[in-house]
């Protein structure tokens, strides 16, 4: 069984699958006890069981009680611990380390697809994001559309994509493979149909793709993208050669100057 | 004239067709019967303009079962559809369609089902529990049960008429903004929760001052039973948030309406706003929701237990402490929104700490059985399948608490077996508990025990079957609300066991109504003479079965913790005082208000503009008739 959570592929996933590990064990801890105590009040004392004690007006106990607010109290200490230092260790808007240069790769969930711009290279792609692996990756995302949410399950956790806004998610892959992506928030119609593949393969691999895209007979200037931002399903996987290294911008400032780019003016 | 209704709203494709022919059909053979048992003058005169706590209390509990039955079917089409609709296979579903359904099952379940059973609940128990005859308001309260009963009828009628929303149950814009849902299944959405809403806050004003000024002589707050204290707090809970619910749609309602801009994406709306807003009211909602069942497993666990409930101050702080809490933690409902490190720790933090109370009232509970004579009746059954999924739902909860995990489990199947958990196992069995446990009170006959118990038994069963594979699911990558997936995801077979778990669960329910027909049929075997069959605890039981419409004839004082326990064995005979009883003449007048809302917002969101002030001030004439009647009491000598 293909388990993607726990099985991940880069270094925020493995972070992330060891806080859930931690964080289940702990409340383990209270939850197993629970379990046996509540088997074992339950059969001991039973009507039928005659031998057991009975103490019908025994209705309170300060140190039991005290046992029991300390307990969970604990254990919650330890976890909201955890809690605050992970928040900061794993806030995706965080840089990750790394000896290699971060890519940066923009995002943008349109309906029903998504929308991949490299700023560096100035080429786009739609539902299929390829990058090397063993380096940081910059995502910076946003939406052209209603809320969606971006998430590549074995490489970390997902942030929203927002129309007139700009998200951060950082992820790097810790070996090559395809890595299955989707929405995470619902968006409409075709929100079953947005799911692409995160490929990450060697630089010089990556390189090579790079020189792929460069040859695809389309290009995404303004006009271009306001078709491809018309609502479409199940969209397939395609490039463009060149792009406005203003886009991205362009479409997150749309909605603050709604006159500049607005499809609908 | 009729706005944008045309024909073209009448459902089209076959699954539409038939589901309106349901609710046509359905609504046809109950007048019918009605109509040909001549049962229409003693409908109206004996229940539907009753003012009376307990038949209100019934109705609200008819409503929630039929509406369950339909949350229930969209549950099974939701399942049956993701068992077949894989690869290249599409399903028997069209997306828009998929969409409305599991929309209107959130919806269904949150606001049509557990709503008006906990109100259903309170109206019939907690007047009989603080020894009060009458709610504080009663004609507010034959109101508020009106108002829900009409935001009920709009969600059925976008069945028949048009469509209903498409966007989720708390419909988030920018989709629910007109730019994307341009059609009336929003408007439906927002009227059908904008006067349900309204019904709940007035029960949630009526159910508070009833228990802050109504309590029997003695009754101080340290000696009201914790269903009380329960109920207390979440009608606190239901003043609180409410009003944001209602703010809330309304200003999504003037930007779809009249073209405003609170919650779009352009001109200055801000979505996440709305975000932020729907959670503050949506996080109290669940504690609005559970804290009842709290307060139905506290009666019940002493008395089948045999035994005083153990820790009782322990249980009104905890209770308190929830109700504060609850308000502190709704960011963790989109941590993934980015709101930064310090934000969302600070949120997990808050939402963790909930855990405490609750684990203390898990153990309270245990050590109230502790040296206790268990008897293992139906109730009991419910309590032990709440305390394990229960248990373990609100560790996936804590688990999703710390917001780095909840990164990899948000929107996840995780997330939505999460919250089932919680409100399946925790509201549902404890409102099922509840029920059965009050039933011979409200009816003056005990249900079948044997076939509640096989019903616990496949609720249970079933529930582990349907959503252990979700919690798997969720950790497989699968997010809610897909309608279709690729075979190579290997999600499958969970959603085949899934749906399986959907079976179980529906037999279970079959049962129930299996048990409700036996139990009529013997119900002068299973009659309660006493007024107390389960040798109870508190002052419901010191009265017969069913009471009388005035409840207490005397209303007893009240010296300690378990009212009616200390009565049974004391010797001690308070002298009983008479009075005469005052009582709230029927009236139909809040059924008039809430039909002219129900057209009203018909109005609304068809866009009949003339029909609205109509309507409108049809509903106000009615308030201002009953203002001026002077003559709404009536005065019974003993």
């Amino acid at each position: 069984m293909n388990i993607p959570i726990l099985d991940p592929k880069g270094v925020v996933g493995l972070a992330e699958k060891d806080l859930i590990v931690t964080a289940a064990v702990l409340m383990a801890l209270v939850v197993i006890p629970v379990f046996i105590l509540t088997f074992a009040i339950a059969w001991r004392y039973r009507a039928g069981n005659s031998k057991a004690k009975y103490t019908p007006n025994w209705e309170h106990n300060r140190l039991e009680e005290f046992v029991w607010w300390a307990i969970p109290s604990l254990i919650i200490a330890a976890l909201a611990g955890i809690a605050w230092t992970s928040s900061h260790d794993l806030d995706p808007f965080k840089p990750l380390d790394s000896s290699q240069p971060p890519l940066t790769i923009q995002v943008v969930a349109l309906d029903w697809k998504w929308l991949f711009i490299y700023p560096e290279e100035r080429i786009a792609s739609v539902n299929l994001v390829e990058f090397p692996a063993l380096r940081p990756i910059n995502f910076q995302i946003t939406s052209d559309a209603p809320m969606n949410s971006f998430w590549i399950p074995q490489l970390g956790g997902q942030i929203y994509a927002m129309a007139g806004m700009s998200t951060q998610l950082h992820l790097m892959a810790d070996a090559p493979g395809i890595y299955s992506g989707a929405s995470a928030n619902f968006s409409g119609r075709g929100f079953a149909g947005m799911k692409f593949n995160a490929v990450a393969v060697a630089e010089e691999e990556y390189q090579k793709w790079i020189t792929e895209v460069r040859k695809s007979p389309d290009v995404l200037d303004l006009r271009h993208y306001n078709t491809l931002a018309m609502p479409s399903e199940n969209s397939p996987v395609s490039y463009y050669a060149w792009t406005d290294e203003s886009l991205y911008n362009s479409i997150v400032q749309k909605f603050t100057r709604p006159k500049s780019l607005n499809t609908n003016e | 004239m009729l706005g944008r209704l045309t024909l073209a709203a009448i459902p089209s494709d076959p699954i539409a067709i038939a589901g309106a022919s349901v609710v046509v059909i359905g609504g046809l053979v109950v007048i019918s019967l009605l109509t040909y048992f001549r049962l229409w003058k003693w409908l109206w005169s004996e229940w539907l303009t009753s003012l009376d706590p307990k038949k209100i209390g019934v109705m609200y509990l008819i409503a929630a079962v039929v509406m369950l039955a339909r949350g229930m079917i969209d549950a099974g089409m939701m399942r049956a559809q993701q068992a077949v609709s894989v690869g290249s296979d599409q399903g028997f579903l069209a997306p828009a369609h998929f969409d409305q359904i599991f929309t209107a099952h959130g919806v269904i379940m949150i606001f049509f089902v557990a709503m008006p059973f906990m109100f259903g609940l309170l109206n019939l128990i907690v007047p009989l529990q603080i020894g009060a005859r009458d709610v504080a308001f009663p004609f507010l309260n034959s109101l508020s049960f009106w108002l829900f009963v009409a935001g009920a009828l709009l969600v059925n009628c976008s069945l028949v008429i048009g469509e209903f929303a498409a966007t989720g149950w708390l419909a988030y814009p920018p989709l629910s903004e007109i730019a994307y849902s341009p059609g009336v299944g929003v408007d439906y959405y927002i009227w059908a929760l904008q006067i349900a809403g309204l019904g709940s806050l007035f029960s949630g004003i009526n159910f508070l001052t009833t228990i802050l000024t109504m309590r029997s002589p003695g009754m101080t707050l340290m000696r009201m039973p914790i269903f009380v204290w329960t109920a207390a707090a979440s009608m606190v809970l239901v003043i609180f948030a409410f009003p944001i619910l209602t703010g809330t749609l309304g200003m999504l309602f003037l930007d779809r309406f009249a073209g405003m801009h609170f919650f779009t994406s352009d001109f200055g709306g801000n979505p996440m706003m709305y975000i932020n807003l729907i959670w503050s009211w949506g996080h109290p909602e669940v504690y609005i929701l559970i804290l009842p069942a709290f307060g139905v497993f506290s009666e019940i666990v002493p008395v089948f237990s045999q035994k005083r409930l153990f820790g009782y101050t322990s249980m009104v702080i905890a209770t308190i402490s929830i109700t504060v809490l609850s308000f502190l933690v709704w960011l963790h409902h989109f941590f993934t929104m980015g709101a930064g490190a310090n934000v969302n720790a600070f949120f997990g933090i808050m939402t963790m700490v909930i855990a405490i109370p609750t684990g203390v009232k898990i153990f309270n509970w245990l050590f109230t059985m502790f040296r206790g004579r268990i008897l293992f009746t139906s109730p009991m059954i419910w309590f032990f399948g709440f305390v394990v999924t229960f248990t373990l739902g609100g560790a996936a909860g804590v688990l999703m608490s710390i917001p780095a995990a909840d990164f990899q489990l948000h929107n996840s199947l995780f997330l939505v077996a999460h919250f089932h958990t919680m409100i399946v196992g925790g509201v549902l069995f404890g409102y099922f508990a509840g029920l059965t446990y009050w039933f011979p009170k409200i009816f003056g006959y005990r249900l079948d025990e044997t076939l509640g118990k096989i019903a616990a038994w496949l609720w249970i069963v079933g529930f582990v079957v349907a959503f252990v594979p979700l919690y798997i699911l969720g950790f497989m990558g699968a997010t809610r609300r897909l309608d279709h997936y690729d075979l190579s995801t290997g999600w499958r077979p969970l959603f085949i066991i899934a749906g399986i778990g959907v079976v179980i669960i529906a037999c279970g329910a079959a049962l129930q109504v299996l048990q409700l027909i036996v139990s009529y049929r013997r119900r002068h075997k299973y009659r309660d003479t006493t007024g107390d069959p389960w040798n109870g605890r508190n002052l419901e039981w010191f009265t017969p079965s069913p009471p009388p419409a005035y409840n207490f004839t005397h209303i007893p004082h009240v010296y300690g913790h378990d009212a009616f326990w200390a009565a049974k064995h004391s010797s001690v005979i308070h002298p009983a005082e008479h009075d005469d009883i005052v009582m709230q003449k029927d009236t139909g007048l809040g059924l008039y208000i809430a039909g002219f809302s129900f057209v009203a917002g018909f109005a609304i969101i068809w866009h009949i503009i003339w029909l609205i002030p109509v309507a409108l001030v049809g509903g106000i004439v009615c308030i201002l008739f009953r203002m001026l009647d002077e003559h709404t009491e009536y005065t019974i000598t003993i």
